[in-house]
């Protein structure tokens, strides 16, 4: 129930907002350097003696240690936690700050997706000046990829979701299912168990932008190509985005996906009582699944990610958040410096502590993070599979610079396919016509 | 009628009583201005521009009119709530004018009780209600899903694209048919009562009285229950965003006119587009509104 009130008491807050906004961000060119703080690295420094408050934007459940612990190294700063809701929820009162030129906080969590689409907007101030350009060598090229487009750094990574298969161990047995390693095996494996018991299901997917893009992204696909305000969306002739289509289908058709809503209260009951047996994702997970699908402790386990082609290793990206600075933050030093401090300082220590999972190159082949084990997975130490899978990303992908309005519309179009006769295919192809249409009255030159 | 009768004698007074009566008005009117007039200006204004993520702002005329009334979402999503005006507006208030005309009948033991139960609903917040039912209808771990598992039955899952605006109609008639029926009720309770007694003695059932009597006499109140109806079934919005997590691929994003333009206007940041649905929807609603109003007036 309480992601509904969540959604609830958002779309109430929007429903607000709705008077409040309006304001068509007429000014979007504004000059960054007319907010104060300066630009440097030294007026970094400057900042952090002097001392002020900053607001941030975030839902990471992880941040609010990370303030506390950077309020605590700097006495003078007092840092505003906010949590504006989660993702899109966030998105959108964030827009509408922004549009509406009041209230805009100094910092804010962005997802990787979504990162160009601020950046373009100019909504996100470019924090390369302050020495962010340096950090490169720090993370993993996938989320440092996502927080440079355009020659800029819009942003430090939080951290990343190598994508892994979590099953739950006890169900597998109970049935004779072994661990599948190819998509083919995983449908197979589907097929077995809802056949074994009807009640039980091998995953839920009602229709979800993010793991669809991460599953085509895995197989290699590029559907989206971004060259300055030239976007390409092709889902209908990309082999990669064709070969999910053709793979998953039968997971539909044969009705082998729970009929739950993912991120809902019935959908972490299911995975707790083995209702739903496995779910593919990123790395970040873990944490979820141990604070609301408490039940099934210690009978999940991780296994490496299902491949497209037998005995491969390719991975994808699934979800991952960066700390970006906005435009109009009336301190953008001090704003930087608590983003450095949340993504390559002591606040990132205290977030991997608190169990997310880095993107950061020294963390992920530290010893200690290796070996850490996860009670949830009866020990296993799932962070060698996860940060093996970090490694094994396909390179070369990239999100649309309008993502957050296109995964807005993925339900009216591929969720088509979860419920009536269409096919994954079709819905592929009306979610391309109407990406690219969106695309075209936004100015972009869309072929 | 009676604007020619009063403009002689207003002319008159208005020049000897000057800024009076904006005084009493005036706090009124600016008000109105201010939360009612310059907002739909302001709209107005907006469906005027485009603003883009590339090239920014520029007026472009009356091309959002001409997408809007060309953009098959947009119908769709209309239809969607003209068909739930047809069904679920009648059924409601039939519903509300029974009970009123049962809690009124005097017939009723323990009229007060099934007065406050009835009504109850309407003051539970709409977000709540939704949640509830919402909860209900969950065909897995919800009340459906339980009646399955105890009676090994299969039902229709209530939020699957068949049943959707069903269920939806169905909580909004839980809702509102205690609303309408106080509506109906107050305006009951001015009827003297001395029209029933010597209805009775020229030997009126009460059926007769009924058809006879309390249904002309609020016919108004009739026809302001059906303007509120229209205007909620046109601006449906609540039920369906709330319920939108448990079925996405139903409940699309431009599910009811005002879903559209939420979404056009937080998702897609199409300010101006989504402004120009909001302007026909409200154009639509104003003139449906009207012609029920006329017919409601003609008829007493």
């Amino acid at each position: 129930m309480s992601r509904m009130l969540k959604v609830a008491a958002a779309a109430t807050a929007a429903m607000l907002a709705l008077a409040a906004c309006g304001g068509n961000s007429d000014d979007k060119s504004s000059n960054s350097s007319s907010s104060g703080g300066g630009t440097s690295a030294a007026d970094v420094t400057a900042a952090l003696s002097k001392g002020g408050s900053i607001t941030v934007w975030a839902w990471d459940g992880t941040i609010k240690d990370v303030a506390a612990g950077f309020e605590k190294k700097y006495p003078n700063v007092k840092v505003n936690l906010v949590n504006a809701g989660t993702g899109d929820k966030q998105y959108t009162a964030l827009q509408n700050v922004v549009a509406a030129g009041k209230g805009v906080p100094d910092v804010a969590q962005i997802e990787y997706f979504a990162v160009l689409q601020f950046a373009l907007s100019k909504s996100l101030a470019n924090i390369s000046s302050f020495g962010a350009a340096d950090l490169k060598s720090n993370y993993t090229p996938g989320p440092w990829n996502a927080v440079t487009p355009n020659g800029g750094v819009y942003g430090l990574p939080l951290d990343s979701g190598p994508m892994a298969m979590f099953y739950n161990k006890e169900v597998f047995d109970k049935y004779k299912i072994t661990v599948p390693t190819t998509w083919a095996e995983y449908v197979d494996a589907a097929r077995k168990l809802h056949k074994a018991n009807a009640k039980a299901y091998l995953t839920a997917d009602s229709g979800d932008a993010g793991f669809t893009t991460s599953m085509i992204w895995q197989a290699g696909g590029k559907p989206y190509t971004v060259d300055g305000t030239n976007v390409g969306i092709n889902f209908t002739s990309d082999a990669g985005s064709q070969k999910f289509a053709t793979a998953w289908q039968p997971m539909i058709t044969e009705k082998l996906l729970a009929p739950i809503a993912p991120w809902t209260d019935q959908w972490f009951k299911a995975l707790g009582d083995g209702t739903i047996a496995s779910l593919v994702t990123g790395a970040w997970m873990p944490g979820n699944l141990s604070s609301n699908a408490a039940a099934a402790s210690g009978k999940w386990r991780v296994a490496p990610m299902p491949q497209w082609d037998a005995g491969g290793t390719a991975t994808a990206e699934n979800g991952g958040s960066s700390l970006g600075v906005m435009d109009k933050a009336a301190n953008k030093a001090l704003a930087y410096a608590f983003v450095k401090y949340a993504s390559a300082e002591e606040g990132k220590d205290i977030r991997i502590k608190a169990g997310a999972f880095p993107s950061t190159t020294a963390d992920l082949s530290s010893q200690t993070f290796l070996d850490t084990p996860f009670p949830y997975f009866g020990g296993q130490k799932a962070n060698e599979i996860f940060a093996k899978s970090a490694q094994n990303v396909v390179p070369g992908w990239t999100y649309l610079p309008f993502q957050v309005y296109a995964n807005s519309i993925f339900n009216d179009t591929v969720g088509k396919a979860y419920v009536s006769s269409t096919t994954l295919a079709d819905g592929l192809k009306a979610w391309q016509e109407q990406s690219a249409k969106y695309g075209g009255e936004q100015g972009f030159t869309v072929k | 009628m009676a604007t020619t009768q009063a403009a002689a004698p207003l002319g008159v007074r208005r020049r000897r009583r000057s800024w009076k009566g904006w005084q009493f008005v005036g706090p009124f009117m600016v008000v109105f201005a201010l939360v009612f007039l310059a907002p739909i200006a302001y709209s107005i204004y907006l469906s005027l521009y485009k603003n883009r993520l590339i090239g920014g702002n520029s007026f472009v005329g009356l091309d959002n009119y001409q997408q809007a009334l060309h953009d098959s979402v947009f119908w769709a999503a209309f239809g969607r709530v003209a068909l739930f005006l047809a069904v679920q507006v009648p059924i409601m208030l039939v519903l509300a004018l029974m009970v009123a005309l049962a809690i009124d009948s005097g017939r009723l033991h323990g009229k007060a009780f099934f007065r406050v139960t009835i009504f109850l609903p309407y003051a539970v917040p709409a977000v709540v209600a939704t949640l509830m039912w919402g909860f209900m209808y969950g065909s897995q771990f919800g009340l459906v899903g339980n009646i399955n598992d105890a009676l090994h039955t299969s039902l229709p899952d209530p939020l699957g694209s068949h049943l959707m605006l069903t269920s939806i109609g169905n909580i909004v008639t839980w809702e509102f048919v205690g609303y309408n029926m106080l509506i109906f009720y107050s305006a009951l309770r001015v009827v003297p009562t001395s029209l029933y007694e010597s209805a009775e003695i020229d030997g009126a059932g009460q059926f007769r009285i009924i058809r006879a009597i309390k249904l002309p006499a609020i016919r108004g109140a009739l026809a302001i229950a059906t303007i509120f109806s229209v205007i909620g079934s046109f601006q449906l919005f609540n039920e369906p965003a709330i319920l939108r997590p448990l079925a996405k691929n139903v409940l699309t994003t431009g599910y009811t006119p005002n879903m559209y333009a939420y979404s056009l206007s937080f998702a897609g940041q199409q300010y101006n587009y989504a402004a120009t649905v909001a302007i026909i929807m409200g154009v639509i609603t104003m003139v449906i509104a009207y012609v029920v109003q006329l017919r409601g007036a003609r008829e007493i």
